[in-house]
């Protein structure tokens, strides 16, 4: 499918989806938090679209909001896109676990937990993937501080 | 004579054993938490973290041309790949028009790597299921490969070799004769190899039916590389996202159906194969030219985000840089093909014994930075 018949298509299950293809190769979707999973199963299950393929789960903190970006493609029909989430709240952020859509989201998602501290709703196994457990932070979020192990320029 | 019956009331137990983070079958720093039922293995929980040394966060204070050294140090198997994975972002992100040299010569280095890696996993897959020789065969026709790059680039493992705009320097001129001699080497040494490993009857009885994986599996776990296409999955980037020079060869993608530990070892064979035919059709026509573009001392990427993805000999390495338009990108991920296909051991591995676990993580080719990054 095209990025115009896709946008077309997913914008008419929620109205509440903003599109963007401005600065990146991919059509982008931006998803409120509370519909993620939804949206997301049916990515996968519709057959016009048909994700069946999450080939990047990233953390993002972008200063104000901590977010997740979803990179989908389609291995039937070879279309991409790319799907965005994101939270105000930086103490206690929950987004929705997509582990039972996509089996790789669970490491994913373990990993993102382990340096963005954003908590999976459902996720079957929410620990600390690389960094021991009782590591104090969050290092890949912007305000993480380490007097010791990083090297500021 | 009197027979021993069992006491049926006989009751096995479930109990838990660590495996690494020395084990010689983990080929690094990885530590296996598995539960057993005897042999039986119940449960494979990796713990990971070693040797983690957060390279997106150091990407983060980085310049452009800084990070493609670091890039050498995830999978240094395939650390010419993974510096051309950068390159490849950065210059499409600023619009660089690349010269067909820097192309040509990328690909060849890009399909040599890919040998010399298949050829190390050869040798430790043997190695793992108890055939020692393996190891000298495929150590010793990798270090020719290894010549060859230290003669160019003057490394032998972790080249950087690349630089955004182009190449570090222009090749060696003794380089395509030597890639030749390689070559003619290489494939009498190949059928070698079957006969040694791929058609021997124990070898076979070790993989055969083991740790197999559906494609609607290897999908969802997101599967890439020889291990994705082992279960009949199409997910060669070569293919579907061609870069550098690899739409102007023709070379098949190696497909298997079975999906167990024997087809991804066979469809490691058959990209060897595959490769030397790439860099046959490119090395007699490697085009005349720069072999490097000028960039501008401080690179700076326009606002915005670029993914690019590239074939490295374990699956699909992904680079993602979410630009502000700084010095540094803002956020950069690596989409590991090692992390992905680790995360599907525990499905494949359950149910089977411990030492098809060892067999089964030998066709994952894991390495191990590649996961911790």
């Amino acid at each position: 499918m095209t990025n115009e018949s896709l946008q077309e298509l997913i914008g008419s299950w929620s109205p509440n989806l903003e599109f963007n293809e401005e600065g990146s190769q991919y059509l982008n979707v931006t998803v409120p938090i509370e519909e993620l999973h939804a949206v997301m199963f049916k990515l996968k299950h519709d057959d016009q679209t048909s994700f069946d393929y999450l080939f990047c789960l990233t953390g993002v903190d972008w200063g104000e909001e901590l977010g997740v970006v979803y990179h989908l493609e389609s291995t039937n029909f070879r279309h991409s896109l790319v799907v965005k989430t994101q939270t105000a709240e930086r103490e206690n952020p929950v987004v929705d676990s997509v582990y039972d859509i996509w089996a790789t989201a669970e490491f994913h998602e373990r990993e993102v937990y382990d340096f963005f501290g954003i908590k999976f709703n459902n996720h079957p196994n929410l620990k600390r993937l690389f960094l021991t457990d009782d590591w104090d932070g969050f290092p890949l979020r912007k305000d993480y501080e380490d007097n010791i192990n990083m090297i500021i320029k | 004579m009197e027979t021993v019956t069992l006491n049926s009331n006989f009751k096995s137990e479930e109990y838990f054993i660590n495996m690494g983070p020395q084990h010689p079958a983990t080929h690094g720093v990885l530590r296996l938490l598995l539960t057993i039922d005897g042999e039986i293995i119940k449960k494979v929980e990796p713990d990971l973290g070693y040797i983690h040394r957060s390279i997106e966060k150091m990407c983060e204070r980085d310049s452009y041309q800084q990070i493609v050294h670091l890039t050498d140090r995830m999978d240094y198997l395939s650390a010419n790949i993974n510096n051309e994975a950068v390159c490849l972002t950065v210059e499409n992100a600023l619009q660089l028009e690349i010269p067909e040299r820097v192309k040509v010569i990328r690909t060849i280095i890009g399909e040599l790597t890919r040998i010399s890696s298949h050829c190390l996993w050869w040798g430790v897959m043997g190695m793992d299921v108890g055939a020692l020789t393996t190891y000298f065969y495929g150590f010793r026709d990798r270090e020719l490969l290894n010549d060859i790059f230290e003669e160019t680039c003057g490394a032998r493992l972790t080249m950087n070799y690349n630089v955004p705009g182009g190449l570090m320097f222009d090749i060696h001129p003794n380089f395509v004769k030597r890639v030749k001699e390689f070559i003619a080497h290489f494939k009498t040494k190949l059928p070698e190899y079957d006969r040694l490993l791929t058609d021997n009857v124990i070898f076979q009885k070790r993989t055969k039916g083991v740790g197999i994986l559906s494609k609607e599996d290897a999908i969802s776990y997101g599967a890439s590389g020889p291990v994705g296409r082992a279960s009949g999955y199409s997910c060669d980037v070569r293919k579907h996202h061609p870069y550098s020079a690899l739409d102007k060869v023709t070379f098949k993608e190696a497909l298997r159906t079975e999906g167990d530990t024997y087809a991804r070892y066979l469809v490691r064979i058959q990209e060897m194969w595959e490769s030397l035919s790439i860099v046959e059709q490119l090395i007699d026509n490697i085009p005349e030219g720069e072999y490097r573009v000028p960039t501008k001392a401080v690179i700076k990427l326009p606002k915005g985000e670029y993914f690019q993805k590239v074939e490295t000999a374990r699956g699909e390495l992904g680079v993602y840089i979410i630009s502000t338009g700084l010095k540094s990108p803002y956020r950069l991920k690596f989409r590991s093909p090692g992390f992905s296909n680790l995360s599907l051991l525990n499905h494949i591995a359950v149910g089977g014994k411990i030492g098809d676990l060892v067999a089964t993580m030998a066709t994952l080719d894991l390495v191990i930075p590649d996961i911790d990054r």
